[in-house]
C-alpha cells in the first residue's frame, strides 16, 4: 500500500499477528475446544462490536485526533432506540433513529474540535460524560427490556448469514467499505493529509474543518451501529454498557487498531 | 578571544563556506552580516560546535579548540541566544533560569525553590528587570525574555553570547531597553557577536563588523571608520551573469489589485496591481509583513481592512479553498511546514490540490492522478526515483518543484511564491527562474517574495519595497539598484538615497 512509512521495520507491521498467533497457540493447547468452529465464530462475533468501533477510530486517529466518547455514544444510542422499540415505534424506525442520532453525537465532538478549536482529548472527554449523563437519565438508571419480535432486529445481533454470525459479516461488509473510501476515495486521502500536515492541507485548498467534523460523525455512526448489534444480542440496552472498565477496553482496543 | 581562520564547510558537495576568518576582541561587539544563506548561521554553527568544520583553525582565547557540542562551547564561555527563544512557556521564570542546571539539596534530587528564586531575581535586577521569578514565563513579554535568556547565559558565565536576529520580534522600546543592557555587559567585559540584517542598529550599537557574502569572507570594518553604503556594497556586490534567464512576457490587464490592505500589527494601508504576465516582486527585511500580506490575499489569514480585486471585480477570499477556486496559487515560505505533507508521496503531494482534475464523484483514478505527476515531473524536472519516493527523502530543490508542480496543476491566473529559491542550490535556483519566466509568458501574474535582492532585481518587472508593514517603495525594472532597495528596506527615507 501507499503511505507506507519507509523507516519502519518489517517486525514492526507484522508484530501484532505474530502476537495474535502467539495468544492463539497458548490457548489451543491449554483448551483444545478453543480451535473448534463454534468458538471461533463466537470470538469474531464477541469482537465485531469492537471492530466497528476501532474502524471509526482509524480515521479519527488518522486525522490527528482521538474520540474517548465512543463509549458513551454506543450507551446513549442503544438506550434510545430500545427505548423507541419497547415504546411500540417500528424497529426499523427505530433504528434509523438510533443511526442518525449517533451520527449527530460524533458531528457535535466534530464540531467542538473543528470550530471551537477544542483539543479533542479534552473535548471527547468532556462529551463522554455528557452522553453518559443523557443515558441515565434517558434509562433512568434501569435495564430496557422487552423489546419484541421483529425480525430485522433480532438477525443484527442474534442471526445467521450461511452459518456465520451477522455480527461479524456486518463487520467484514464495514471493513470493505471503509477500507475502499480511505484507500480510493479523495475523502479518504483528504483524511491522511488532515493528519500529515494540517497546515499544509488548509494551504492546499482542503477544508479541513469539515473533515474532521465528517471523521467524527462517522465514528459516532458505527459506535451506534455496535450499539443497535449489541442492543440486538442482548436483547436489552444497559447503562452498564457504560461501564468504566468497558470503556477502557473500547478505547484501548480502539487506539490500538492503527498500529 | 575568538580567531577563525580558513573556515571551509560543505553540506553533500554544496560549499556554503570557503576559507572564511572570524576574530572577536574582548568587550567588542561584533556584527555579522550577510545575505540570507551568505553562511552566517553556519559560522556560529561551526563555533559553537553543532556543526563541525571541514578546514580550518578555532582559537578561543589563544587556545584551539573542537567543540563537538553546544554544551562544550557554553563551558568554554560561549553561549547563543537564537533567533526562536529557547523559553518554556508553562514553566516559571527559574525554572526557566535553571533548566537542565537546577540546584538541588545534595543529589537527592528535591529542587531548592528558595534558593533559586532568589538567584533569578538578584541575576534579573541586575540586568534592570524587576519582576516575580515564580511567574509563569508566559507572562513575559519577548523583550522580557530575551533579558531571561541573557541572564542565562550570563549564569553559566558566558564570555562571548551570539545574538541571532535578537530585535525580530521586539518593539522600539524593548529594543532600548536590550541595547542598554548590552552595552552595560559590554563595560563589564563580555562580547558579543551580533546577527542581524537591520542597518541602523548595527550603526548605534556595535564596534565592528564583519560581512560575508555566497559563504565567502568580504571583509571586515570599523563602524566608526565605515558607511552604510559602503557596507550595502560589500554585502550585495555580486555580478548577475547568467543566473537569471531571459523572459519575453508581454504584460497585459490588472489581474489582482489590492487596496488598502491592513492588519494589525502586521501590516497597514497595502495597495497594488499586479498585471498578466509580470513580476513583482515584494522586497524587505524579516519580519516587514510580507508573507502575511499573501496570506491575506489567499485568504488564510484574514486582513481587518481593505479590498481585492481578481480580474476587475471586488472579490472577498475566505480560506484558500476559494483562492484557489478562482486561480490562485500559494508557494509557500517554509515548504516543509506549509507546502507539503513530508510523509506522503511525491504523487500524492502533487494531488493534493488537484483533486477535480483527477477524481470523479469522489473516487480518485488512479491513472489520472500518475498521469498527473508523470506531467509534472517532466515539466519541472522533479528528480524523484519514482511517484512512491516520499517528499522527504527529496533535495531542498526537488521538494520545491514538488510544491511548484502541486499548484501548476490547477493552471494558476495569480501565483504567489514566497521565497521561492531559499535553501536551494544554484542550479536548481536557475530552473525555478525558468518555470517563473515560462509562466509570465504564458499570461499568468506572478507576486514573488524574496529576501535575496539579486533575485529581485534578476526576475522582478517591479518591486514592492516593505518596511515594518508598511510599502516604502515601488520601483519599477529601470529604478532597481541593490542599493535602492536595501535602503527603503532598512527604514531609510527618499531623501537619503544616493545614486550609484
Amino acid at each position: 500500500m501507499k503511505l507506507k512509512n519507509s523507516n519502519q521495520s518489517l517486525l514492526q507491521k507484522i508484530g501484532p499477528f505474530i502476537g495474535l498467533i502467539v495468544i492463539v497457540l497458548i490457548f489451543s493447547i491449554l483448551e483444545p475446544g478453543f480451535l473448534s468452529m463454534n468458538n471461533l465464530l463466537n470470538v469474531l462475533r464477541q469482537v465485531s462490536f469492537n471492530a466497528l468501533i476501532a474502524f471509526g477510530m482509524t480515521f479519527v486517529i488518522l486525522t490527528g485526533g482521538i474520540d474517548l466518547s465512543v463509549g458513551s455514544i454506543l450507551a446513549l444510542t442503544g438506550a434510545v432506540s430500545a427505548g423507541l422499540i419497547a415504546s411500540g415505534i417500528d424497529p426499523i424506525f427505530a433504528m434509523l433513529a438510533g443511526l442518525l442520532l449517533g451520527a449527530i453525537l460524533g458531528a457535535v465532538n466534530g464540531f467542538i474540535i473543528a470550530k471551537g478549536k477544542v483539543a479533542p482529548f479534552i473535548a471527547t472527554l468532556a462529551t463522554m460524560t455528557i452522553y453518559r449523563g443523557l443515558t441515565l437519565v434517558y434509562t433512568e438508571g434501569r435495564p430496557i427490556s422487552g423489546l419484541g419480535d421483529n425480525a430485522a432486529f433480532q438477525m443484527l445481533g442474534k442471526g445467521y448469514f450461511f452459518g456465520i454470525p451477522v455480527p461479524v459479516v456486518t463487520m467484514l461488509i464495514s471493513f470493505g467499505i471503509l477500507y475502499f473510501i480511505l484507500k480510493k476515495t479523495t475523502f479518504g486521502r483528504r483524511v491522511y493529509a488532515v493528519g500529515g500536515n494540517e497546515e499544509a492541507s488548509i494551504l492546499s485548498g482542503i477544508n479541513t474543518d469539515r473533515i474532521k467534523i465528517y471523521v467524527y460523525s462517522l465514528t459516532g455512526l458505527l459506535s451506534a451501529l455496535a450499539a443497535l448489534m449489541l442492543t440486538s444480542r442482548l436483547n436489552s440496552a444497559q447503562r452498564r454498557q457504560v461501564k468504566c472498565s468497558n470503556l477502557m477496553r473500547l478505547q484501548l482496543s480502539s487506539s490500538a487498531a492503527p498500529a | 578571544m575568538i580567531k577563525m581562520t580558513n573556515i571551509s564547510k560543505s553540506f553533500s558537495g554544496n560549499q556554503v563556506l570557503k576559507n572564511v576568518q572570524f576574530s572577536l576582541e574582548p568587550g567588542e561587539i561584533h556584527a555579522l552580516m550577510g545575505e540570507n544563506g551568505a553562511g552566517k548561521s553556519t559560522l556560529m554553527k561551526i563555533l559553537t560546535g553543532i556543526y563541525s568544520r571541514d578546514s580550518g583553525t578555532v582559537e578561543v582565547k589563544g587556545k584551539e579548540v573542537h567543540f563537538t557540542s553546544p554544551k562544550q562551547a557554553e563551558d568554554a564561555g560561549i553561549a547563543v541566544i537564537h533567533q526562536e527563544l529557547n523559553i518554556l512557556p508553562h514553566l516559571s521564570i527559574t525554572d526557566n533560569m535553571f533548566l537542565g542546571n537546577e540546584e538541588t539539596f545534595g543529589r537527592s534530587g528535591i529542587i531548592k525553590t528558595k534558593t533559586m528564586e532568589q538567584k533569578t531575581k538578584k541575576a534579573l535586577l541586575d540586568l534592570g528587570l524587576d519582576i516575580d521569578p515564580a511567574a509563569p514565563a508566559s507572562s513575559l513579554s519577548v523583550g522580557q525574555q530575551q533579558i531571561v535568556e541573557i541572564a542565562k547565559a550570563l549564569a553559566v558565565e558566558a564570555e562571548v553570547i551570539v545574538m541571532d536576529e535578537p530585535t525580530a520580534a521586539l518593539t522600539d522600546r524593548e529594543i532600548d531597553t536590550l541595547f542598554a543592557t548590552i552595552r552595560e555587559l559590554q563595560g563589564r567585559g563580555v562580547s558579543f557577536i551580533y546577527i542581524s540584517h537591520r542597518m541602523e542598529e548595527i550603526f548605534s550599537l556595535c564596534d565592528r563588523i564583519t560581512i560575508l557574502r555566497d559563504g565567502e569572507y568580504v571583509g571586515d570594518k570599523r563602524i566608526a571608520e565605515t558607511s552604510f553604503e559602503e557596507i550595502v556594497q560589500m554585502m550585495v556586490g555580486r555580478e548577475l551573469g547568467e543566473r537569471f534567464p531571459q523572459r519575453n512576457a508581454a504584460i497585459g490587464d490588472v489581474k489582482l489589485a489590492v487596496k488598502g490592505l491592513s492588519r494589525k500589527d502586521c501590516f497597514e494601508d497595502v495597495s497594488f496591481e499586479i498585471r498578466r504576465g509580470e513580476v513583482l516582486s515584494i522586497a524587505g527585511l524579516m519580519g516587514a509583513g510580507r508573507t502575511e500580506v499573501a496570506q491575506s490575499i489567499f485568504g488564510y489569514k484574514k486582513a481587518d481592512s481593505g479590498s481585492v480585486e481578481f480580474d476587475g471585480r471586488a472579490v472577498k477570499i475566505r480560506n484558500p479553498k476559494q483562492a484557489k477556486e478562482l486561480g490562485i496559487g500559494y508557494i509557500t515560505e517554509d515548504r516543509k511546514s506549509e507546502g507539503l505533507i513530508v510523509d506522503f508521496t511525491v504523487e500524492e503531494n502533487v494531488s493534493l490540490t488537484n483533486f477535480s482534475a483527477i477524481s470523479k464523484n469522489g473516487l480518485i483514478s488512479k491513472k489520472k492522478e500518475r498521469s498527473l505527476y508523470d506531467s509534472m515531473v517532466k515539466r519541472l524536472g522533479i528528480r524523484t526515483s519514482g511517484p512512491e519516493q516520499t517528499a522527504k527523502s527529496l533535495s531542498g530543490g526537488n521538494q520545491q518543484k514538488v510544491v511548484i508542480a502541486k499548484w501548476l496543476g490547477i493552471a494558476p491566473e495569480l501565483l504567489i511564491l514566497d521565497e521561492p529559491t531559499r535553501g536551494v542550490d544554484v542550479g536548481a535556483k536557475k530552473e525555478i527562474y525558468s518555470i517563473i519566466n515560462e509562466l509570465a509568458e504564458r499570461g499568468v501574474a506572478i507576486l514573488m517574495i524574496s529576501s535575496e535582492l539579486p533575485e529581485v532585481i534578476g526576475m522582478a518587472d517591479r518591486v514592492l519595497v516593505m518596511h515594518e508593514g508598511k510599502v516604502a517603495a515601488d520601483l519599477p525594472k529601470a529604478e532597481m539598484t541593490q542599493e535602492r532597495i536595501m535602503h527603503f528596506a532598512a527604514g531609510g527615507g527618499n531623501h537619503e538615497v544616493k545614486e550609484q
